[in-house]
């Protein structure tokens, strides 16, 4: 069988031996729930109810706060306890509406409702995309309603169902794909349904060869969709790298995949759809995987959003040891908690407790010059001259090292034998560029709005001179 | 006090990613120790115990330089990440078997010290010290460093390098130069020692291939131009196997520190590698040319970085393949309409 890959790239130790042989678990946990206004990509939302309210599951919390933006809505019945800002997992603290949960999940009118998909149209099946709050689950938190409104429709030609689960120690995709397979073909042919001239791949990296023979055979005989096989290595499944290795065609940072006749979206993501859209159910649940050497009993456990990642652990057992560090997500992109107080959210896939901190356990040193970095890098760059100009404060050296294309992988600082820590630089210099550009189209702004004002001003004054000499 | 015990309690926190490689520089260094270990042993094995006396002075004068110029400047010690026994090693397999011990000595103390301390340390130094040390040697202490006279030997020709007899016009056997049974330094004689040792550089991916492969491959070329001596094989294996370029090519072109980064940078310092080596030794006194080879491209390493930074993903030409791929793309699905 054929497999694709990327250029580039690394290959942590997966660690997924920990969990994947545990089968999904459904946990119904009592007590606070918080939803930050903040869980995706793009404006936050608004908030539509206020402390002392009664809301349902299912429930609008909060409405999108503009195109690019998502609903945020209550996962559990109860009563709205306070809208007020809460810690979350980037360790800072956003608006969120904290909801009591009631343990009865009275759920809002016309929820769970079987729907035939088939007979609504292209406008219908976006609304309710839109409408059940779906982002992507697989990190990255963009809208999907936005992803599923490419500016042409006909223009597609690969729908990309992202199952490779790249990040080490992370099984919630891979537990996905073995038990919820048809929820996810399901909505791989509702996304299918939009774009004529799509097809659909599922892309399964090849460590996870029962939940490739296991899809193959649910999509066969179904002309449209077919499972490509990647290989195991590091960033696979991110997206560039993704439509890269399935189509060979190259996206960069400007770019939508629309743009190269793709779209990507993670296998939960689909799954929500096909939950949304043919079953009336939005986004409330999700399947995480908590794992680590410190954690009692690795799991994927399904849990209503909202809750804290303190009572999943807890309600999994617990830490067998003390784990030094706790990461949100998986060892090379997820963020590193200093407290568990924190909500699960749209894009959070794991909680990872390790007994070792490799990072403070290994030291930097000098920069050898190996090049390392340099061959594992899936944007091609070169991250000793970025890390020479962007520690030089050359923000523009840095960006004609394209540095604003870093997707900040990790992938770097992984493989460095110095421990150098690149991507930390990278994520710094691209925040500074970010920062200096936003100062400068305000600058800019300022300068038209003046301009435009004294050319107004010249105008009138033109004016009133040709009244008064015509008088 | 309860506000201490729940500080305790707190994780780390830092910047993603959090897992780090089991490769550490320590073990780069390690392998390529170990990489030279076979070229060491067939040396000591063919030269005397002498051989490793050298070896071991020179070691140990790196990493005693090393550690005593870090403590008289206050910096942190680094003498176990191993680069100064790598320089040490290098330096030594570079001399001659029967020099005397204070001239390596001198040389690992220069290497260290000068080469690499005076320019900030590890990562710094914009030549290589072991070979920059090793020119510093031949131009101060001309005669012992060209005296490649055999322990024992009492002929004039078994004095001589195989490349030195080969230029004065008599033959050599390719067999004792592939095994390393001639004269010439400590660590560069035997190519199948050295290429064991390179094997185990490539197959622990410590090395690429690019350089060594490009910086031979442009040297036979080169030589079946310029030469004189054309197509032939007998000449061109000797030219190969002779005069430390296998040793030059896959264990000193290859130092990290003082060769470029890209990859595309790495083919064209191993083109520039072979020419010059081909020229110095064509056309130059010398018969062998290779230190000053990799120490003149050395040089021109950040010159050549400058112009091979390769184009990032999805810019440049890519966008112009995903162009193309797309119009591609249309035009089969065109067609198979229409056939349909």
């Amino acid at each position: 069988m054929k497999l694709f890959t990327f250029k580039g790239g690394a290959h942590p130790n997966e660690g997924k031996a920990l969990s994947e042989n545990c089968g999904i678990r459904r946990l119904e946990l009592p007590g606070e729930y918080v939803f930050p206004v903040s869980q995706h990509i793009g404006a936050p939302a608004k908030p539509l109810v206020a402390a002392g309210d009664r809301v349902l599951a299912g429930q609008k919390l909060a409405e999108a706060g503009g195109f690019i933006s998502a609903d945020v809505l209550s996962s559990v019945s109860g009563t709205v306890k306070a809208v007020e800002p809460r810690m979350q997992v980037s360790g800072f603290p956003v608006m969120s509406v904290v909801v009591e949960n009631d343990g009865l999940y009275e759920t809002a009118p016309g929820i769970g409702e079987k729907r035939d998909w088939q007979g609504l149209t292209k406008e219908e099946i976006r609304q309710i995309v839109r409408d059940a709050g779906i982002v992507g689950l697989g990190g990255a938190g963009f809208p999907t309603a936005v992803k599923l409104m490419p500016k042409n429709d006909e223009a597609i030609d690969y729908f990309i169902a992202n199952g490779s689960e790249c990040e080490p120690f992370l099984t919630s995709d891979y537990r996905m794909l073995m038990e919820e397979g048809e929820r996810i073909v399901g909505g791989l042919e509702i996304c299918l349904s939009l774009f004529p001239n799509a097809k659909g791949i599922i892309a399964i990296e090849d460590n996870k060869p029962e939940a490739i023979s296991r899809m193959e055979k649910l999509v066969s005989g179904k002309e449209r969709i077919e499972v490509a096989s990647l290989k195991t290595k590091y960033p696979e499944g991110g997206e560039r790298q993704l439509i890269n290795a399935v189509t060979g065609r190259y996206i960069n940072s400007g770019m939508l995949p629309a743009d190269a006749g793709c779209i990507v979206d993670n296998v939960a993501t689909l799954a929500a759809i096909y939950d949304a859209v043919a079953m009336s159910t939005p986004l409330m649940e999700k399947v995480i995987t908590i794992t680590g050497d410190a954690v009692a009993e690795p799991a994927n456990v399904q849990v209503r959003l909202g809750i804290s990642y303190k009572a999943v652990l807890e309600a999994c057992g617990g830490l067998k040891t003390e784990a030094k560090k706790l990461i949100c997500g998986g060892p090379m992109m997820g963020q590193a908690l200093f407290e568990l107080a924190c909500p699960v959210t749209k894009p959070s896939s794991a909680l990872c407790a390790f007994a070792h901190d490799e990072v403070a356990e290994n030291p930097t040193t000098p920069c050898i010059r190996c090049g390392r970095c340099v061959e594992a890098c899936p944007e091609f760059l070169v991250p000793p001259m970025m890390v020479k100009a962007a520690t030089h404060d050359d923000l523009a050296g840095f960006e004609a090292l394209n540095g604003m294309e870093c997707m900040e992988c990790g992938t770097c600082a992984y493989v460095c034998p110095a421990r150098r820590p690149l991507t930390q630089i990278f994520k710094q210099a691209r925040k500074m560029v970010m920062a200096d550009r936003k100062i400068k189209a305000a600058e800019k702004k300022q300068r038209e709005e003046h301009e435009a004002a004294a050319k107004r001003e010249a105008e009138q004054k033109l004016a009133a001179d040709k009244a008064a000499e015509t008088v | 006090m309860e506000q201490t015990a729940e500080r305790k309690k707190l994780a780390h926190v830092s910047s993603s990613p959090h897992f780090r490689t089991p490769v550490t520089t320590r073990r780069l260094m390690l392998d390529v120790v170990i990489a030279m270990i076979p070229a060491l042993l067939w040396g000591v094995y063919h030269f005397g115990f002498y051989a490793l006396v050298v070896t071991i002075a020179t070691v140990a004068a790196c990493v005693i330089s090393e550690y005593v110029y870090e403590r008289c400047m206050k910096l942190p010690i680094t003498i176990d990440d191993g680069s100064a026994v790598v320089t040490g090693m290098i330096l030594a397999l570079n001399m001659p078997p029967q020099i005397p011990l204070f001239i390596p000595v001198l040389g690992g103390v220069f290497a260290i010290i000068v080469v690499k301390q005076l320019y900030g340390g590890l990562g710094q130094n914009f030549m290589n010290p072991a070979l920059a040390a090793r020119c510093f040697l031949m131009i101060s202490f001309a005669k012992p460093m060209t005296d490649f006279t055999m322990p024992g030997a009492v002929d004039a020709v078994s004095s001589a390098t195989p490349l030195a007899v080969m230029k004065a016009g008599e033959s050599v056997s390719l067999t004792d130069l592939f095994i390393g049974n001639i004269s010439g330094t400590i660590g560069e004689v035997s190519a199948l020692a050295l290429l064991l040792g390179a094997a185990y550089l490539l197959a622990r991916k410590v090395i690429s291939i690019r350089i060594p492969g490009m910086y031979i491959l442009t040297f036979v070329v080169f030589m079946l131009v310029f030469s004189g001596h054309g197509l032939d094989p007998y000449y061109l294996a000797c030219q190969v196997c002779g005069g430390g370029l296998i040793f030059g090519a896959f264990f000193m072109a290859t130092d990290y520190v003082t060769g470029p980064l890209t990859p595309a940078g790495q083919m064209v310092y191993g083109v520039i590698l072979g020419v010059l080596t081909g020229i110095f030794r064509v056309f130059g006194a010398s018969a062998e040319g290779v230190s000053y080879a990799i120490i003149l491209s050395n040089i021109l390493c950040p010159l050549i970085e400058k112009y091979t930074v390769p184009t990032a993903f999805g810019k440049g030409r890519y966008v112009e393949l995903t162009k193309k791929l797309l119009v591609e793309n249309k035009d089969t699905k065109h067609v198979a309409k229409e056939g349909r």
